[in-house]
């Protein structure tokens, strides 16, 4: 989803680098190769990888709480079963991308510290709060769906591991969108109560959806390295409006609106035209001020104490087994 | 202690049978039981295989990459091991 990480300046002091080294390195990204974990590769590729990776990672684990708090009121068996299935699924994906990520020399309990403490970002559209069923439709078309249009581009990702990542991740998400259109084409067709609370969850979404891509190009300086390391194909707002340009048009299937007086089609360029992002909002959000910000990291604080007991009974109960199985073969004698 | 880092295993999975299994990712796990339950739910959810295996990743013993000239030169250098390098008139026939 979230190539926002990629936004932020890198404030590590830059290490010492080799430009022949560096050059070797950007050759082998130019000639279409992978690079692989035990490959010699410049370290600001390594922390930019990683910091990226473990923010879409972040993305994915925060992602299944706005989802998570509809479970148990879905509108019927089939909807709760998709949706318990899709949460399942963002776990999932979260454990991929810490493993992509750890082949970098990070480890996960790192990455997880990095969270909890705020210290790693992750995506400004989990900040929204889900605050009918319609939202649950809306994430599975619009979120996922601008994730969709992020991820494809990365499964060519110059690191092959987030690369592998992601194509079993592309996978999945195609289940995500199409569940949440169906959930959207329902409500369109039903009763006008129906339509009305998918038509205001579209107003609520739509804005901060397309501040998911991040920043427009001419404010994002960062897009370059990642562009020359072949991390990033297009740029934020190349990303953008292929996503406007697809989903203008389903939004129009399901008879709704788009919050946007602006958003005109030009026939000279094939492309839907929008009107100017509130880029002050998106700051704000992603400086830990948006709706739901403080709940969210509340939230994932409580669910690691919470469940402590657990780790902690595993490790014991590894440890029993394991004396028991060195004592064994004494008490054979 | 329960924050303490628990093992890394690599995940091999055989997608169906007369395939060979085939490295997917890995999973922190305290034992090898629990290692092949975190890789059944995080690789195969989508009936994605028919057999797992989990390996200590500290056990895997790996060539280092910037040896790989030195390790794998020979193989290109030594054309007369493949086919091609000998001729066969075309009278012949396929061979």
């Amino acid at each position: 989803m979230y190539t926002q990480a990629l936004n932020t300046q890198d404030q590590a002091p830059s290490a010492a680098s080799d430009p022949l080294a560096d050059a070797r390195f950007q050759a082998r990204v130019d000639a279409e190769e992978r690079i692989e974990p035990n490959d010699a590769m410049p370290e600001a590729y390594r922390r930019t990888l990683t910091r990226q990776i473990a923010q879409h990672a972040h993305s994915e684990i925060v992602g299944m709480l706005p989802e998570g708090n509809w479970i148990t009121r879905a509108p019927s068996l089939k909807r709760k079963a998709a949706l318990l299935a899709k949460v399942q699924d963002e776990g999932g994906h979260g454990a991929y991308l810490y493993a992509a990520a750890e082949t970098l020399g990070t480890s996960r309990e790192q990455m997880e510290e990095q969270l909890l403490s705020g210290a790693a970002k992750y995506s400004s559209i989990f900040n929204y709060p889900t605050l009918t069923w319609a939202d649950i439709g809306i994430i599975g078309w619009l979120v996922d769906g601008a994730a969709i249009m992020n991820q494809i581009p990365l499964c060519r990702c110059s690191y092959g591991p987030y690369a592998r990542a992601m194509v079993r991740v592309c996978k999945e998400e195609s289940f995500h969108q199409r569940q949440g259109y169906e959930i959207m084409i329902a409500l369109a067709r039903g009763t006008p109560a129906q339509k009305q609370m998918a038509q205001e969850a579209l107003d609520r979404w739509w804005w901060p959806v397309l501040m998911m891509f991040g920043p427009p190009d001419k404010d994002s300086q960062h897009t370059e390295s990642a562009m020359r390391w072949k991390i990033k194909r297009f740029t934020n707002d190349e990303l953008r409006q292929k996503f406007v340009d697809a989903t203008v048009p389903q939004g129009h299937f399901l008879g709704l609106t788009f919050p946007d007086p602006a958003l005109t089609f030009d026939a000279a360029t094939q492309h839907w035209n929008y009107g100017e992002i509130d880029w002050a909002e998106f700051k704000r959000v992603v400086a830990g001020d948006g709706p739901c910000n403080r709940q969210r990291m509340k939230q994932m604080r409580a669910k690691h104490a919470d469940n402590a007991w657990v780790r902690e009974a595993a490790t014991a109960f590894a440890r029993k087994r394991r004396q028991r199985a060195e004592a064994m073969p004494i008490a054979a004698e | 202690m329960s924050d303490q880092n628990w093992p890394l295993w690599e995940v091999f999975i055989r997608t169906r049978n007369g395939l060979s299994h085939r490295h997917v990712g890995s999973v922190h796990a305290v034992d090898a039981t629990m290692a092949l339950h975190a890789a059944r739910d995080t690789y195969t959810r989508r009936g994605e295989g028919l057999s797992v295996w989990v390996v200590p990743s500290a056990s895997i013993t790996a060539s280092d990459p910037a040896d790989k000239d030195m390790m794998f030169e020979p193989t290109a250098s030594k054309i007369y091991r493949h086919p091609t390098f000998y001729e066969i008139p075309d009278e012949v026939g396929h061979m």
